[in-house]
């Protein structure tokens, strides 16, 4: 089939926006699926993603598809409807989109698309077999959710041939956890057991071109903790096997340090005289003159052992993790929680990382 | 080991929750341990059974899907879906402790097979359907959760060998759901779907005796099995219906069974214990199960609430010891706002004591955000008592770990 070249530069392949940072990990790509161990902090990372590959005036939209409404919280506005609505805009004239996409109303959209089904869509809603279809039949609903970014992923503008831009420069997918991301983004293999031939089937099995391709990438977000990194590496090879394409590993709330760690073992070993942190901490006014001070090291000094312990236990499971052979992205961890400008500042750390 | 920071005030003024009033209670025989994904669910049902044990009682723990390590130190190195006993726990105090891990599709099939022929039992196996309803269907974890949940409660009360009762306590963690409600709802969800009309629709012509069923439905339904067929192929249908067909009478067994684990957790004997860390979303999650679980008529223990952040110096603030870290390095205080941007690195001639504080400052900022989120949650829910437990440095997964998280969920009292 002859394809229609874009007239548009691909986006994904070079900024425009002037900014001096690394270079793309993965040029081209129009498709990011965000997946993660609950708790990792994965829509946090779709979200910031997003933003930045919207930065320099690009048209990025943020799907989510568990019904957590997790964009809507994170952005403190109200339940997102199943349409798409911009949520942020960035400097450059670029924006953020949002959709929930909610099975239900995916199925008889696609009805209606497909097979002008609207009275019949109906009398299937009455009957039960919508929520059957979207709730019990196994891997229909994953059909239906992955084939509405599919859409949206292909989608293009009003106008000719081949000076149709794509509606949206980038997608985002806040997706399911990494324990189910191979099944759900594996929906040729899943449904091909249960429905072998017709309209779904032949659905999948385009969903599944765009999946495989080069403008997919899957990054799987993790903490440095055992659980969530064994996950990780077991998601990766599994990702590998089913020849989905394995982005970046996503390292959340990384905790760095603040002293020089050669500072930091003399003190914990004692080769540095308490009176050298006392003598600081007078001088800070946070030990009185005439005071011994005592306690306060000692209990400075017992947080940073507990800190430094769990630098040495993330440490070990960063080695884990690199030897995935997958490109670590780091995203600091923000002691007051994730704002809008917390936000700002992990999709400045995804930019210079080279993510987006 | 180092000495560990001490612990945080307790903060807002709510109920504390007494875990070994709760874990001696003879009249407990039951302890669900529920909350959202990635909040220590497993750790803490493992915790409490050891505790339980080391206090005297016969336990039994149902693992969902624990850590390996985890699983190794209770001796599950495989999912054998029978319970093992865990060496070398409670013997001194006449307790035991049994631990298992759910084998979601074993027990489906076991279940079929104990309420089918052999050849029906085949033919449900032989379906697609089938394989994807028992391994991969939302709500079936949740429901073979709680259908071993009821195998195991009825086991308890049976004498051994020896003419004792197995277990006088069963601990059950719940599948790692993407909402707490999930364990409550996903059975329910289930018994009413396969009651739904639409499968009735699919059984008539079973029922009806033949594919004859055609011709007495109405045009209505028969253009919906047509428009159907369009989308999903004619096979996905036939498969279908043999297949709901099949498990009917499995499930007419499944959905009794269901209703009374469902009313065996809202009788007295049964205990919730709703887990969540100091986090926003673990938080709201818990909110809602709470919520829920009075609704129902669920009897509720408590909140357990984990990996909280803890100091040796309460007093000194995040406030004051940024404002130190300032004064020290010379900066100005808006240079960076919260005192935590990770390239800051102390140098100087205090070096020292400013990493330290800077350290104490970072830590004083989680430490306030999770105690004004407990105390927000203890606002809108007066009553709830709560046990916490502190972060540790490092991961538990041995006997001694799950021991110390004991202690400290003992000790909060």
């Amino acid at each position: 089939m002859p394809s229609a070249p874009d007239a548009v530069p691909d986006p994904g392949d070079r900024r425009d926006d002037g900014r001096e940072d690394s270079p793309l990990l993965f040029p081209g790509t129009r498709l990011h699926v965000v997946t993660g161990k609950g708790g990792t902090g994965k829509t946090t990372t779709a979200a910031a993603l997003a933003l930045a590959l919207s930065r320099g005036g690009r048209r990025v939209l943020l799907c989510e598809v568990e019904d957590r409404q997790g964009v809507a919280r994170l952005f403190g506005l109200p339940p997102l409807p199943y349409e798409e609505r911009t949520i942020a805009a960035t400097p450059g004239g670029g924006e953020v989109v949002a959709l929930a996409i909610e099975p239900r109303a995916a199925l008889l959209e696609y009805l209606d698309l497909f097979y002008k089904l609207g009275r019949a869509g109906r009398a299937l809603d009455r009957v039960g077999a919508i929520d059957f279809a979207t709730t019990v039949a196994p891997g229909v609903r994953d059909v239906l959710l992955t084939g509405k970014v599919y859409e949206a992923v292909r989608r293009r503008g009003r106008g000719r041939g081949a000076e149709r831009e794509h509606t949206y420069d980038a997608v985002v997918l806040d997706a399911p956890p990494t324990g189910r991301i191979g099944r759900f983004l594996n929906v040729n293999s899943e449904v091909s057991g249960i429905a072998r031939v017709g309209p779904v089937a032949t659905q999948a099995e385009s969903v599944m071109r765009v999946m495989r391709s080069a403008a997919t990438r899957v990054h799987l977000v993790t903490l440095l903790e055992e659980m969530p990194v064994q996950e990780t590496v077991d998601g990766v090879a599994e990702l590998e096997a089913a020849r989905l394409p394995v982005g970046a590993v996503v390292v959340d709330q990384v905790r760095s340090d603040t002293l020089p760690l050669e500072l930091l073992d003399d003190a914990l070993a004692g080769r540095v005289p308490a009176s050298a942190v006392r003598d600081g901490l007078v001088e800070a006014r946070v030990v009185r003159r005439d005071a011994s001070g005592a306690g306060v090291v000692e209990g400075l000094l017992a947080e940073a052992a507990e800190h430094d312990e769990r630098l040495a236990l993330q440490d070990r499971e960063q080695e884990a993790l690199v030897a995935t052979g997958r490109p670590l992205v780091e995203l600091p961890l923000l002691p007051g929680g994730v704002d809008a400008r917390g936000l700002e500042v992990l999709a400045d750390r995804l930019v210079e990382q080279g993510l987006a | 080991m180092s000495a560990a920071p001490g612990r945080a005030p307790s903060g807002p003024a709510g109920p504390v929750l007494d875990v070994d009033a709760l874990l001696d209670d003879r009249s407990t025989s039951v302890l669900v341990c529920c909350g959202s994904g990635g909040v220590g669910k497993t750790t803490t049902a493992a915790a409490l059974s050891v505790r339980a044990a080391e206090r005297g009682r016969r336990v039994v723990v149902l693992t969902i899907d624990p850590a390996r390590r985890l699983a190794q130190s209770l001796g599950l190195a495989e999912l054998d879906n029978t319970p093992r006993r865990v060496e070398d726990v409670g013997a001194a105090a006449g307790g035991s402790l049994d631990a298992m891990m759910l084998d979601m599709k074993r027990t489906f099939d076991d279940v079929v097979e104990a309420h089918a022929s052999p050849e029906r039992a085949r033919a449900i196996f032989d379906n697609p359907f089938y394989e994807a309803m028992s391994s991969s269907f939302s709500g079936t974890s949740e429901y073979m959760a709680m259908e071993k949940l009821g195998q195991l409660r009825a086991r308890a009360s049976v004498p051994g060998g020896d003419g004792s009762e197995p277990w006088d306590l069963v601990v059950v963690d719940t599948p790692p759901s993407r909402s707490a409600l999930d364990f409550l709802d996903a059975p329910r969800r289930l018994s009413s779907f396969l009651d739904g009309r639409f499968i009735r629709l699919l059984l008539a012509p079973a029922r009806a005796g033949g594919r004859a069923y055609v011709r007495v439905l109405s045009g209505a339904v028969s253009s919906v099995t047509g428009a159907l067929s369009r989308i999903l192929g004619a096979q996905f249908l036939d498969d279908l219906q043999s297949f709901v067909t099949g498990l009917d009478a499995v499930f007419g067994g499944f959905r009794d069974r269901a209703e009374r684990t469902y009313a065996m957790l809202a009788g007295p004997g049964t205990a919730f214990l709703v887990v969540a860390t100091p986090d926003e979303d673990a938080l709201r999650e818990a909110a809602y199960f709470v919520e829920r679980l009075g609704a129902d008529g669920m009897p509720l223990a408590g909140l357990v609430l984990n990996r909280v952040q803890t100091t040796a110096l309460p007093r000194l603030s995040a406030e004051r010891s940024w404002a130190a870290v300032v004064h020290l390095e010379g900066r100005t205080a808006d240079d960076e706002e919260d005192g935590t941007a990770p390239e800051a690195l102390s140098r100087g001639e205090h070096a020292l004591a400013a990493g330290l504080l800077r350290l104490h400052a970072a830590r004083m900022f989680r430490l306030e955000r999770e105690q004004e989120l407990a105390a927000r949650f203890g606002r809108e829910h007066p009553g709830v008592a709560v046990a916490q437990v502190p972060a540790r440095p490092r991961d538990v997964h041995d006997l001694e770990g799950l021991r110390a998280v004991g202690d400290d969920l003992g000790g909060a009292a």
